[in-house]
């Protein structure tokens, strides 16, 4: 047939990548001595404009070329990039009533076209993100600042309107990375959607762009302007986009065609033999930062209620009596979905609410502890009873919880194993799920905003700083019509006395104050079952490298190619 | 003729408005939001989201947005996608080369396996051969690429080395090394496509020729003496074609469309590709596009379709 001899007539190559870099293994790690980098990302980048990213892959993309005044480290603490040190109430750069925060920029820092980079481009970077008709995903910290300016050359001062704890805010990250002034002048307001900067930026990052396909592949060539003259080891870096997270994962572990493989979040059924494989070539770092857990709806779903449903100042039927929530917590078997679905690459088994700092407190807990046979006895004792159908009831009220996520095969096993356990103890579990693009949105009525169901679960990652993943447990939040379920209180959760720790939280500047509260905050939601941890899964996400590479430090907190300049082979 | 053709293009512009429309109104009322994927990212929180969507005009209701959308289509202007905020019509002409590179040649190569094939399996009607060619087109088309895709991924790629499946679209052919390394990254979705192709034209290339092999004319040509090589390329074959090339004239505008399911899996960013990964972003202007394209060309070669049949049969005449 066809294949067969069109097969035996090409010439059988050892590998189909073949290398470049291979020359290089042995060599000291020096400029653009490394060949390609060859990345896969199974969702292809758009735009390579951070502030108008549609998604993790155009951030990712766009860090190459243009970068903040510093990253967030491993440890959640900032690395200073094109920041000459990081401001600190310590050094001063941090005022001491926590409003404004000074930031020296290194000197001599060019753009890959050869202009000087200096603090007029970064107080640029308020006016384009900040003007309401820029539109930029990135306007999240313009709320609380009040200002962004050049104090000379090459000083920058932030200013909050209001004293703020979380004064790096402004200033860290991917979504604070520093466009070039004199190329998006003319693309502020209206004009920032089709400017065509957003499709060849200039930075001062490691490398500057080749070519780019939107939504197939972006090439990359070294910044010879880059101001370490030893990096990066590599000289060329494409990231080809498309297929899917198996492919991917193929290409990084089994042919080793891709160095590097974003997001390979696929069966662990699948995964685990291109790990353990005798030839396998690749390795996945791990640092945990995204919540798995399943949001409890703390109010009324029941269709019946009509425009009142799942609004706030309804009530949950059952959901509501804290002995049931703690069956539903004690009977989850957390160990079991974390190890035979997320495995060592995809994440630990956690029951806390937040990840930094970590509570040691909760281990002791009951409701941390998987045990069935005492989770049926909670429900025994506070006067839930079997019926002849097996489901327990109350005063004609039954445990008949619909749970609900998003389509993705781990997440389903994960309502399979829960719903097996509290079906033996008298709950009757109906699981249901909706494709992402519908799910996450605050329009679908299966939609996760909306939450017309019981228990929902999805995954989200934390700021190194806890206060405003906590802030989404607060009564202020609840999502509801009247805010177009825009809040980020999705389980409606309202507790006055959890309010209150939040509120000394937020007025907190003592570090180690801080942190005792964020603790006592978290134990405060786990007691109450506010909601239920499964598992702290792979920040940001589960990312696959050759084994080859090295130098790769993954950071929770940050694109998984923030230290793209220091990868060498 | 030329008063049908002028009816049928006339025909075509409701036909194509109506599709449009249906198509547009589909698109609105899925609840996609293009931002979905910032849904739980803390650093994006919905007010920035909404503040994006209105950006994008998505806050008017859908039908004004319809009127606006066919008033500038109508202008030849497709809009600039929501993804990239770039023209759309450039995505698609960026991802037009890939598919015909893969899609086109494998449905070239399919036709060029089923004639041959088709005709022998018809003459040689219950012999081992058409029982071989038979089986084998059964298979091609009852057994999804989906899987035929993996499995040569596992044996060529995986197993063997031979070849890559990242397709890359920078690639051009140069000189001979550059058409080798062509070569080794469509081979696979080619042989895929091409073999599913055609087992469905090897059915129809056979199913035609035994319609005509027990006709009168054929016995009078064998009465003449003619040979029967004659007898079955000059007669037979001639006019069991017709059938034939009308279906692959509709078939064509599946290659413009691409192979969603082959694209996906060998990274060919074609346009099925596009049209799949802009669906599940909510990129309405690119999914509306697209569509439009394949509705155009599905109304184009119906009616070129209809022309063939009309010149190949000097039976059939319109008025």
């Amino acid at each position: 047939m066809l294949v067969a001899a069109a097969c035996g007539q090409a010439t059988p190559a050892p590998t189909p990548t073949g290398g470049a870099g291979a020359s290089a293994t042995t060599a000291p790690a020096a400029r653009g001595q490394g060949g390609e980098l060859k990345i896969i990302y199974w969702q292809a980048p758009t735009i390579l404009n951070p502030h108008q990213a549609g998604g993790t892959k155009d951030n990712d993309a766009s860090r190459l070329i243009v970068e903040p005044l510093a990253s967030w480290g491993p440890d959640g603490k900032p690395v200073a990039i094109l920041a000459a040190e990081v401001p600190t109430l310590a050094n001063g750069g941090v005022s001491k009533d926590l409003t404004t925060v000074t930031w020296k920029l290194k000197t001599g820092v060019k753009w890959s076209d050869g202009s000087a980079f200096t603090a007029d481009d970064v107080a640029f970077m308020f006016t384009y993100r900040c003007n309401a008709d820029t539109a930029a995903t990135t306007a999240s910290a313009c709320k609380s600042t009040a200002s962004v300016t050049a104090k000379d050359p090459n000083t920058v001062v932030v200013t909050y309107k209001q004293p703020n704890a979380n004064f790096y805010e402004w200033g860290v990250g991917t979504q604070d990375s520093i466009i070039q002034k004199a190329q998006f002048n003319d693309c502020v307001g209206a004009k920032a959607k089709d400017c065509p900067a957003n499709l060849k930026p200039i930075g001062t990052g490691p490398y500057k762009l080749v070519e780019f396909k939107p939504g197939d592949v972006v090439s990359y060539a070294m910044n010879d302007n880059f101001r370490d003259p030893s990096k990066p080891f590599f000289k060329t870096v494409t990231i080809k986009g498309g297929g899917d997270a198996e492919g991917a994962a193929r290409a990084v572990c089994q042919t080793g065609e891709a160095d590097y493989g974003w997001n390979l979040q696929i069966p662990l059924a699948v995964l685990q033999p291109m790990l353990s494989a005798a030839a396998s070539k690749c390795q996945f770092p791990s640092s945990y930062n995204a919540l798995e857990r399943i949001t409890v709806n703390f109010a009324n779903p029941d269709p019946a209620l009509g425009e009142k449903r799942s609004e706030p100042d309804t009530k949950h039927p059952f959901l509501s009596d804290l002995n049931v929530r703690r069956a539903l917590a004690m009977s989850a078997n957390r160990a079991a979905v974390a190890e035979q679905l997320y495995g060592k690459p995809g994440g630990e088994a956690y029951c806390n609410v937040i990840v930094f700092p970590r509570s040691k407190n909760t281990d002791s807990l009951d409701v941390c502890k998987y045990d069935v046979a005492a989770a049926e006895k909670v429900l025994q004792d506070n006067g839930w009873v079997k019926g002849t159908d097996g489901v327990r009831a109350k005063d004609g009220v039954k445990l008949v919880i619909n749970y609900q996520t998003s389509t993705n095969a781990a997440r389903q096993k994960t309502q399979e194993i829960l719903k097996a356990d509290w079906e033996k103890i008298g709950f009757k579990v109906n699981i249901t799920n909706s494709s992402a693009t519908t799910f996450f949105t605050n329009t679908a009525p299966d939609g996760y905003a909306k939450f017309y169901a019981d228990l929902e679960e999805f995954a989200s990652s934390q700021d190194p700083d806890p206060t405003s993943f906590l802030e989404q447990y607060i009564c202020e939040e609840a999502n509801a019509k009247a805010n177009n379920w825009n809040k980020n209180n999705i389980g409606r959760y309202c507790d006055p006395a959890f309010d209150a720790i939040i509120k000394s939280l937020k007025a907190e500047t003592d570090q180690a104050k801080r942190d005792q509260l964020a603790i006592q905050a978290n134990d405060y939601l786990v007691k109450n079952v506010a909601v239920i941890s499964l598992v702290n899964r792979t920040a940001p996400t589960p990312n696959g490298f050759s084994k080859g590479l090295k130098g790769v430090k993954q950071s929770p907190f940050d694109s998984s190619l923030w230290d793209v300049m220091d990868w060498t082979k | 003729m030329g008063r049908f053709i002028a009816r049928r293009l006339l025909i075509a512009i409701p036909t194509l408005i109506a599709i449009s429309f249906v198509m547009y109104a589909i698109l609105a009322l899925a609840p996609i939001d293009p931002l979905a994927q910032f849904a739980l990212d803390p650093r994006v929180p919905p007010e920035v989201r909404e503040n994006v969507k209105r950006s994008l005009g998505l806050d008017q209701p859908w039908p004004i947005r319809y009127v606006k959308w066919l008033t500038s289509v109508a202008q030849g202007n497709f809009g600039i996608s929501f993804m990239t905020h770039a023209p759309v019509a450039d995505l698609i002409w960026q991802r037009l080369p890939n598919t015909l590179a893969v899609v086109g040649i494998a449905y070239v190569i399919g036709l060029f396996i089923a004639l041959p094939a088709g005709i022998i399996s018809a003459i040689r009607r219950n012999s081992i051969v058409d029982h071989v060619i038979s089986s084998f087109a059964y298979i091609g088309f009852s057994v999804p690429t989906f899987f035929t895709g993996i499995l040569l991924i596992i044996i060529f790629s995986i197993k063997l080395g031979w070849f890559t499946f990242l397709y890359d679209s920078r690639l051009q052919v140069r000189d001979f090394e550059t058409l080798v390394a062509q070569i080794k990254q469509s081979i696979m979705p080619i042989t895929v496509l091409a073999l599913f192709d055609a087992a469905v034209l090897t059915r129809y290339v056979r199913a035609s020729m035994l319609e005509n092999l027990p006709l009168d004319y054929v016995r009078t040509a064998h009465a003449k003496g003619l040979g029967e090589r004659f007898v079955v390329l000059g007669h037979v074959l001639r006019n069991s074609l017709i059938p034939v090339v009308t279906l692959v004239a509709l078939g064509v505008p599946a290659v413009f469309g691409g192979a969603i399911v082959t694209e996906q899996i060998f990274h060919v960013p074609g346009i099925g590709e596009l049209l799949v990964t802009s669906i599940g972003t909510g990129d309405t202007p690119v999914v509306a596009a697209v569509v439009l394209l394949f509705a155009v060309l599905v109304v184009a070669f119906n009616l070129i379709a209809d022309i063939l049949y009309a010149v190949l049969d000097p039976r059939i005449k319109y008025a």
